[in-house]
């Protein structure tokens, strides 16, 4: 057999102890060279590190989107853009940040990490893994050509309902359907691939109630993904018979509904918001713990809250709703609900804070990042309990209340996880540490700018300022310019983070196995740099 | 247990990235015919590139699954890798279960919700004003602007052809049962008679399903565009229709391999799961019988 490798039979069990190379009999293989290691890996690593390569790319393009509205909006009138190039802007931002930044930096963690952290050599599907990774460019590519279509890229807002997005939307909308349909395949397959490796390439003595949190949330995150990507699909389906086939799904006229839309759509939509912080929960149980020197406070009650935040995230989807007219039935049971989601979510805060409670802590990168994830995310959470509650709602709905909401809890809460994480596996990845002064200098920097660009959206959203605007009323400006300049900065700042991953890839001070002295789990008994293929002979765990 | 095992890990492969290309360029042609084709603008080399596309999804699909049916009848796939293909096959399925849930979705709100309040009941009942008179019906035969969206004349019954495509789906899926106990009795012409026999079932599914979509289009004037109810009933049924075709694929490719001796009475996953697939698309039919059909 030409270039087949087989990981060959040890001692019992569902163990594979050595890997045999049939035509060279070398033990480990180190990459191909070139261009074809890339296009053609199959190694979990190369695999993860092109997902967060591309991640990291997707996030300077939304990034710079971003910095397109905060221009805008520096003060009142129109300056830089139009108002069509401007809701273009907001669209392909949300877009790009949800699809192309958040979700695959995650999924290029799971695929570093999840086989590290189980003793499993690689991902159950290794080819399919591939095939995840590289449907992502291909969709990311047909989304983003959009803008130079005729018409423009979508401009309906990263929800796109209907009918702004049917009977109103630019006719590159079914070429953003289709690049939907290929993000959707990429990550059902990428979830898959999570739960088969997962639920059958543990060591021998991993049980369920001994994996590593980080393991315990993806598994959940991808149950989430396969349950509500296929809808995202359904969804955007029916948009597209709509636009291209004369079907009247979401037109009244013919006996739909647009609300249809809201309805089907925030279906898929709230447990993608979870999808976009779960594994950051896992990731940060697994900081805190290392830098307070103490072991997790609660790890069952953080796996419970998990499976509970994931479960509840299915029956809340109306709350993005309340104000097109939800019987009131209905509200109530989607108000109740959605707050209810705050239980878990306070056992899992109480247990990081416990376990940094009376304990040894320190301030690296990766702990700073990892504490102002808790109490950021705490913040983000409380606005998400104010727009929960109904009445109140109709008050907050479609202002700047709720652009600062959930930019609390993705900006602090998954970019700061995926930061944290990053700086936490840096040196296993790279075999080198990264600069602390600079990481260091990084966090602040993001800090103060991120806190700067997203707290005066509060006070505008309570003072009526709607989203999705170009221009606003004058008694907005002072706020707005604080915003802009916060959000200069917190952009900026991520250049420098480039800089310091790029010197820590090429050198830097080498790497101990286990650089942080209160790290715990498999990853940290193996080598850093992890050798291209980890764990020839399974761990035993006890 | 076996004192032996081994993991499968493949070696560098060029087949994800021709999928890649192959899926994108399809894709891409698939989207350009359609908004070339709704300006009016030619769509040939929009044809010329899905066709491209398509051509290289072939290639993919025959050389992918091929390398991995050689590379399970050289022994490398061990019992952990068995259950790996087992496990996202389930979950593949799983995800198909939830895209038909969007659609079934649709139709319990069109019927429970929407219609009914565009004629004027609950706390909605405002929105009747937007077309006064219009009368709330299921099935829906005059839509609320009949101009846009001209009603069906009458809809198909549940009593006809789609009792008959019920029996025929649910006699297939005995036919498949009964194939796969003879798999693993090691009786080859059992399996080969079953398994036939349940593709020609399916056959004559997708021929009396199409003779339905003549019959509506022709006669009944039930249309995609025909309002809610064409909607939901050409969506729903017809993508289930698309599962049977690929699932009647599936079967005949299992058929083809059963000819060419490959199987043996334990190991046969490609087999299973391509009875698991069809056993899926005989549930969603069921569904479909009572939800679109009878109720």
């Amino acid at each position: 057999m030409d270039k087949r490798h087989r990981w060959a039979g040890g001692n019992g069990g569902a163990s594979m102890s050595a890997v045999i190379d049939t035509h060279a009999g070398e033990h480990h293989h180190g990459p191909a060279r070139g261009i074809s290691r890339w296009l053609l890996t199959t190694n979990h690593k190369d695999i993860g590190t092109m997902y967060l390569v591309f991640s990291f790319a997707m996030f300077l393009l939304g990034g710079t989107m971003a910095m397109v509205i905060r221009a805008e909006l520096f003060e009142p009138g129109l300056q830089i853009v139009q108002p069509e190039f401007f809701n273009q802007m907001t669209t392909m931002h949300g877009l790009i940040m949800v699809f192309g930044a958040v979700m695959p930096a995650f999924v290029g963690l799971a695929n570093w990490m999840l086989p590290m952290m189980i003793g499993a050599p690689d991902m159950a599907l290794p080819r399919m893994n591939n095939w995840s990774f590289w449907l992502l460019p291909c969709a990311f590519l047909i989304l983003v050509s959009t803008l130079f279509m005729e018409g423009g890229a979508p401009n309906f807002g990263w929800t796109f309902y209907a009918p702004l997005s049917t009977t109103y939307g630019p006719p590159s909308t079914t070429f953003f359907i289709f690049a939907v349909h290929i993000m959707g395949i990429s990550s059902i397959m990428g979830a898959i691939n999570v739960i088969a490796t997962i639920l059958n390439l543990r060591a021998p003595g991993m049980t369920m109630m001994k994996m590593p949190l980080f393991v315990w949330t993806w598994l959940i995150t991808a149950f989430l993904l396969i349950a509500v990507m296929p809808v995202l699909a359904g969804v955007v389906t029916m948009m597209l018979m709509d636009i291209n086939f004369g079907t009247s799904f979401f037109d009244a006229s013919g006996g739909g509904d647009p609300v249809l839309f809201q309805h089907v759509f925030w279906f898929f939509g709230h447990p993608e918001v979870y999808i976009m912080i779960l594994p950051a929960f896992g990731a940060v149980s697994h900081i805190i713990p290392a830098f307070s020197r103490k072991p997790l406070f609660g790890y069952a009650s953080m796996v419970y809250a998990v499976g509970a935040i994931a479960l509840l995230s299915f029956v809340v989807w109306a709350h993005h709703m309340f104000t097109v007219g939800v019987p009131i039935a209905g509200q109530l049971f989607f108000m109740y609900a959605t707050m209810l989601i705050a239980v878990p979510t306070g056992v899992k805060v109480f247990n990081w804070v416990a376990t940094m409670f009376r304990g040894s802590l320190t301030f690296e990168a990766p702990m700073l990042f990892a504490v102002a994830f808790v109490i950021l995310f705490t913040i983000g959470g409380f606005s998400g309990l104010m727009l929960a509650i109904a009445p109140a709602d109709f008050q907050y709905h479609d202002t700047y209340f709720v652009v600062a909401h959930f930019h609390y809890v993705l900006v602090p809460g998954a970019i700061f996880g995926i930061f944290a994480s990053a700086y936490f596996w840096l040196p296993k990845w790279t075999g080198h540490m990264y600069d602390e002064t600079l990481a260091k200098t990084h966090f602040w920097l993001s800090f103060i700018g991120m806190n700067l660009a997203f707290f005066p959206m509060h006070f505008l959203g309570l003072a009526g300022m709607p989203r999705r605007i170009p221009d606003y009323a004058l008694q907005f400006a002072d706020f707005n310019m604080v915003s802009s300049i916060g959000a200069f900065m917190f952009g900026a700042t991520q250049l420098l983070f480039l800089l310091i991953v790029v010197k820590c890839v090429r050198g830097g001070e080498a790497a101990p196995a286990k650089p942080w002295d209160g790290a715990e789990g498999l990853e940290w008994t193996v080598p850093s740099p992890a050798p291209y293929h980890t764990f020839s002979t399974p761990p035993e765990v006890k | 247990m076996a004192t032996d095992q081994t993991y499968y890990v493949p070696a560098q492969s060029k087949w994800p990235i021709i999928a890649t290309v192959g899926l994108g360029v399809t894709l891409y042609g698939v989207a350009s015919i359609m908004v070339n084709g709704s300006q009016g603008n030619s769509t040939t080399g929009s044809w010329w590139i899905f066709l491209v596309g398509s051509l290289i999804m072939a290639y993919m699909l025959f050389g992918w699954f091929g390398s991995v049916i050689r590379e399970s009848r050289a022994g490398l796939y061990s019992d952990q890798m068995d259950r790996s293909f087992r496990w996202g096959m389930s979950w593949f399925i799983f995800s198909e279960v939830m895209f038909f849930a969007a659609f079934f979705g649709a139709l319990f709100y069109a019927r429970v919700f929407a219609v009914p309040w565009l004629g004027g009941e609950g706390d909605r009942g405002s929105s009747q004003m937007l077309w006064e008179g219009f009368q709330a019906t299921w099935p829906l035969l005059n839509n609320p602007d009949p101009q846009a969206y001209p009603g069906p004349s009458e809809v198909i019954g549940p009593w006809g052809l789609p009792l008959v495509n019920t029996i025929l789906l649910v006699t297939s899926s005995f036919t498949v049962t009964v194939a796969h106990h003879g798999l693993k009795q090691g009786l080859r012409g059992k399996v080969k008679l079953w398994l036939a026999a349940t593709i020609v079932l399916a056959l004559a599914f997708v021929a009396l399903q199409a003779e339905e979509y003549v019959h509506a289009y022709t006669e009944l004037d039930l249309t995609l565009s025909s309002g809610i109810y064409g909607s939901t009933f050409f969506m729903l049924t017809g993508f289930h229709g698309a599962h049977v075709m690929l699932g009647t694929l599936m079967l005949s490719i299992m058929l083809i391999r059963i000819f060419k001796g490959h199987f043996t009475a334990e190991k046969h996953f490609g087999f299973e799961a391509a009875s698991w697939y069809w056993h899926f698309v005989d549930v969603v039919w069921l569904g479909l019988f009572v939800f679109v059909y009878i109720l």
